[in-house]
C-alpha cells in the first residue's frame, strides 16, 4: 500500500464514557488513528483496554445510555460518520464497513438459515434480486472455503462447526465488498489449528479483495503473523504505534516492552522464570491526568504522575506516549 | 529431583471415560461419547506433566478421572501406590487431601457468598480438627503463601481481580498439604500480563512444597515454559508423550507437528518464513471416532493402513512415546511406561 495514500478511515480524538452507578467509566480517551487502503492494522491490549469500545464507538453500535461518545471525528473516505443520520449510518455499516465478532454464535441468528443471513445485506444494500443474491451468497461461501457451498446455504448456524461459523461471519462481512473490515478477536474462541485455517483464509482474501482491515486481538503472535502496522492500547489510550517489525524489534513504550518480555515463546532460548508485570490494568473512573501505566511501570518518575504523556514520533510511522526516553536522564 | 530413578507418583493405565448418550423419549442408551479412550501415562514425583490438545479432546476429563471426580469406565489410576478407582468412599475421603484441583474459571469455582477466609478454610473444616484461631492462622499462612494480603480475608470473591481470584483457588487447593495438583487451564481466563504472575507462583510453590503437577492447557508456549514432559492428546487419546525440549524441537507425531506449527509466534520475521501445516476440516465427534488411527481423517501423511489399523502408543526412542504407524522405533525399548531416562530428562531451568 502506498505510504502517501489518503486514509480510508481517519479517527481523531475519539472519547467515549459510560455512565454507571459507580460513576463515569472513561473507556476511550482521545484515541486517534488512521487506516490506509489495503492495510491491516492490528490492535492489541489487555481486556478492558478499550479496543472493542473504540471500534463500536466509531460505527455507532454502542447503546446510549450508558455509552456516550463525547468527542471526536471519524472520517470514512473524508466524511465524518459521527455526524450522519442514523439511517445513513446503518447503510454505511452494512455496505462500507463489515464486522466480525469473537463469537459467531451470538452474531448469527439461530432461527434463520445461513443463506438468508448472507443474502440479507446483499438485497438490502446492493439491491440484488432474490435469485441474484442466492448466486452471490453461494459464491461468498465458496470464497471463504466452505465446501458444497450451494447446499450449505440452507443449513442453520448450529449445523456448522465453530470454525465454519466464523467463515460464515466473514462471508457476511464481505458480502457488500466493504472498504473496511473490523474484526474483533475473531479467532480468540477457536482452537489453534482452526485459527490457523482462518488466518490463512484472511491472507488469501486480502490478496484477492484488497480491503483494509482492523484486527483486534490480545494475542501478539497473531499480530506478528498478519499485521502491517500495530497499535497498542492501554487504559483507553493508544500508547504506541509502529509498523509491525519495528514494534517487535524496537518497542519503545515500557508497557509494550514488558508485554513482549512476559510472554513465553515456542522456540529459542527458554528462560527459567517468566518476567512479570506487577499489578493489574486500571478501570478509568476519571479522565487520565497522569500516565495510566505509572503504578506498574519500572521507569516511572515524577513527571509521569503529574502529566499524561502525549504521543510523540520516535521513528518512521512510529510514535509513543511516554515521558521516558531510553538512555536519557530523568528527574 | 536429582535421584537417578525418579519415583512415579501417578500411574495411569488404559484409562477410559465414556459418557452415555441417551436419546428418544425413552432415554434409551444409543451410544457413548468416548471422551477418554485408552490413555496411559505416568507422572513422576516433583515434575510437571503438561497435557495439551484442542478443546474437547478430553483433557479435563482425564484430570477429573484422575482425582476420581468421575468414575472411570475402565482402566486404573494409581496415586502414590493406591489404586484410586478401587477405594471405598471412606478410604477415598481419607486420601482426598493428597490430590487437589485448580480450575480455569476462578469466578465460577468460588462461592460468591463466602468470604475468602471461608473459601480457603472450607477444606480445613471438612478434613481437619483445626478450629478458631488455629484455623485462622492456617488461613493467613496460606494467604501469605499465594501472595494475598491477609487484611482481605473478610472480603468476597467479586472484590478481587481475576488473577487474585486464581490465587484464592490455589490457596484453597493447598490447604490440606496436597502432593499432587491437577491444574486445569489455570491461566486461560487471565490477561497476558497476569498469566506470568500466576505461573511463577505455581512454580515457586512447586519448589517450596515439592508438588507434582498435571498442567492442562491449550497454550503450547506456556506449557513449554512450565512442563518437564508433555502429552499431546487428540480425540480422547495420546498422540505423543515426550520430554519438553525434544517435543518442541522435533515433534514426531503428525498431529503434534501440525499443532505446533499452528501456534503463532510473537515474532514477525519468524512468522513470515514459517512453514505451516494447515489441517483440513474439523475434529470428528468423540461419539463416532474414525476407525484405525483417530487422526486419519485429517492427517497429511495418512496411508490406507491408517484408516484400518489403530497405531499403539510406542516408545520410539528413550522417553518418547508416539502413536503413529509411520514413526518407527529408533531404538527398541519394549515394556517401558514413559519414564524419562536420566539423560533425556528435562528439568525446569535447564536450557538446552
Ligand atoms: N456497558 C458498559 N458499561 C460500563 N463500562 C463498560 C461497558 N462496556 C465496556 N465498559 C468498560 O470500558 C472499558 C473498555 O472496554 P472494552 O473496549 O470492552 O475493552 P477491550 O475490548 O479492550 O477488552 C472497560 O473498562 C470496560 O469495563
Ligand atoms: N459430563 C459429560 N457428559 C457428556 N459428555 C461430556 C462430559 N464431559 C465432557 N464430555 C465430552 O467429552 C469430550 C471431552 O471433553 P473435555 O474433557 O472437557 O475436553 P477438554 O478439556 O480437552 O476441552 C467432549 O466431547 C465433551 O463434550
Ligand atoms: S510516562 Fe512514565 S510511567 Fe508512563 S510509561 Fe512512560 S515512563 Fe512509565
Ligand atoms: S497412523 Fe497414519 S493417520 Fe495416524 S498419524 Fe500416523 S500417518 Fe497419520
Ligand atoms: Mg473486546
Ligand atoms: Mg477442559
Amino acid at each position: 500500500m502506498p505510504d502517501g495514500a489518503e486514509p480510508v478511515l481517519d479517527v481523531r480524538g475519539l472519547k467515549t464514557v459510560f455512565r454507571t452507578r459507580e460513576g463515569n467509566v472513561h473507556a476511550v480517551n482521545s484515541v486517534s488513528f488512521h487506516l490506509r487502503p489495503g492495510e491491516l492494522l492490528g490492535v492489541v491490549g489487555e481486556s478492558g483496554s478499550g479496543k472493542s469500545v473504540t471500534m463500536m464507538s466509531l460505527i455507532g453500535l454502542l447503546p446510549s445510555p450508558p455509552a456516550e461518545v463525547q468527542a471526536g471525528q471519524v472520517l470514512l473516505d473524508g466524511r465524518d460518520i459521527l455526524q450522519v443520520s442514523s439511517t445513513q449510518l446503518q447503510s454505511i455499516r452494512g455496505a462500507r464497513i463489515g464486522f466480525i465478532f469473537q463469537d459467531p454464535m451470538t452474531s448469527l441468528n439461530p432461527v434463520f438459515t445461513v443463506g438468508s443471513q448472507i443474502m440479507e445485506p446483499l438485497r438490502k444494500h446492493m439491491g440484488l434480486t432474490k435469485a441474484q443474491a442466492q448466486v452471490r451468497a453461494a459464491e461468498l461461501l465458496d470464497l471463504v472455503g466452505i465446501p458444497d457451498a450451494k447446499k450449505r446455504l440452507s443449513g442453520y448456524p448450529h449445523q456448522f462447526s465453530g470454525g465454519m461459523r466464523q467463515r460464515v461471519m466473514i462471508a457476511i462481512a464481505l458480502a457488500c465488498d466493504p472498504r473496511v473490515l473490523i474484526a474483533d478477536e475473531p479467532t480468540t474462541a477457536l482452537d489453534v489449528t482452526i485459527q490457523a485455517q482462518i488466518l490463512e483464509l484472511v491472507r488469501e482474501l486480502r490478496q484477492k479483495l484488497g480491503m483494509a482491515i482492523i484486527w483486534i486481538t490480545h494475542d501478539l503472535g497473531v499480530i506478528a503473523g498478519i499485521a502491517d502496522r500495530v497499535m497498542v492500547m492501554y487504559a483507553g489510550q493508544v500508547v504506541e504505534q509502529a509498523p509491525v517489525k519495528e514494534l517487535f524489534t524496537r518497542p519503545q513504550h515500557p508497557y509494550t516492552r514488558a508485554l513482549l518480555k512476559t510472554i513465553p515463546h515456542l522456540a529459542g532460548p527458554r528462560s527459567d522464570r517468566l518476567q512479570v508485570i506487577e499489578g493489574q490494568p486500571p478501570i478509568m473512573m476519571a479522565a487520565p491526568a497522569a500516565c495510566a501505566f505509572a503504578p506498574r511501570c519500572a521507569h516511572a518518575f515524577d513527571r509521569c504522575l503529574r502529566e499524561n504523556p502525549q504521543r510523540r514520533p520516535v521513528g518512521q510511522g512510529h510514535d509513543v506516549a511516554c515521558h521516558w526516553e531510553a538512555g536519557a536522564a530523568h528527574a | 529431583m536429582r535421584d537417578a530413578s525418579p519415583r512415579k507418583l501417578v500411574e495411569v493405565k488404559n484409562l477410559k471415560m465414556h459418557f452415555a448418550i441417551n436419546s428418544g423419549i425413552l432415554r434409551r442408551h444409543t451410544g457413548d461419547v468416548k471422551a477418554v479412550d485408552g490413555v496411559s501415562f505416568d507422572i513422576y514425583e516433583g515434575e510437571t506433566l503438561g497435557l495439551v490438545g484442542e478443546s474437547g479432546c478430553g483433557k479435563s476429563t482425564v484430570g477429573r478421572a484422575l482425582l476420581r471426580l468421575y468414575e472411570a469406565t475402565s482402566g486404573s489410576v494409581v496415586i502414590d501406590g493406591t489404586d484410586i478407582g478401587r477405594l471405598g468412599q471412606k478410604a477415598l475421603r481419607r486420601i482426598r487431601p493428597k490430590m487437589q484441583m485448580v480450575f480455569q474459571d476462578p469466578q465460577a469455582s468460588l462461592n460468591p457468598r463466602m468470604t475468602v477466609a471461608a473459601i480457603i478454610g472450607e477444606p480445613l473444616v471438612e478434613h481437619t480438627d483445626l478450629r478458631g484461631n488455629a484455623r485462622l492462622a492456617r488461613i493467613h499462612e496460606l494467604m501469605d503463601q499465594v501472595g494475598l494480603n491477609r487484611a482481605f480475608a473478610g472480603r468476597f470473591p467479586h472484590e478481587f481481580s481475576g488473577g487474585q481470584r486464581q490465587r484464592i483457588g490455589i490457596a484453597r487447593a493447598l490447604a490440606l498439604n496436597p502432593r499432587f495438583i491437577v491444574c486445569d487451564e489455570p491461566i486461560a481466563a487471565l490477561d497476558v500480563s497476569i498469566q506470568a504472575q500466576v505461573v511463577n507462583l505455581l512454580e515457586d510453590l512447586q519448589d517450596r512444597l515439592g508438588l507434582t503437577y498435571l498442567f492442562i492447557s491449550h497454550d503450547l508456549s506456556m506449557v513449554r515454559h512450565i512442563a518437564d514432559r508433555v502429552a499431546v492428546m487428540y480425540l480422547g487419546q495420546i498422540a505423543e508423550l515426550s520430554p519438553r525440549d525434544a517435543l518442541y524441537a522435533d515433534p514426531l507425531h503428525p498431529y503434534a507437528q501440525a499443532l505446533l506449527s499452528a501456534v503463532p509466534e510473537p515474532d514477525p520475521s519468524v512468522e513470515s518464513s514459517r512453514r505451516r501445516i494447515i489441517l483440513k476440516g474439523d475434529v470428528p465427534s468423540p461419539a463416532n471416532p474414525p476407525k484405525g488411527c483417530n487422526f486419519c481423517t485429517r492427517c497429511p501423511q495418512a496411508q490406507p493402513v491408517c484408516s484400518d489399523v489403530k497405531p499403539p502408543l510406542l516408545e520410539v526412542t528413550p522417553g518418547r512415546h508416539v502413536a503413529c504407524h509411520f514413526v518407527p522405533p529408533i531404538t527398541a525399548a519394549a515394556g517401558s511406561t514413559g519414564g524419562p531416562e536420566a539423560s533425556e530428562r528435562n528439568r525446569q531451568g535447564e536450557d538446552r
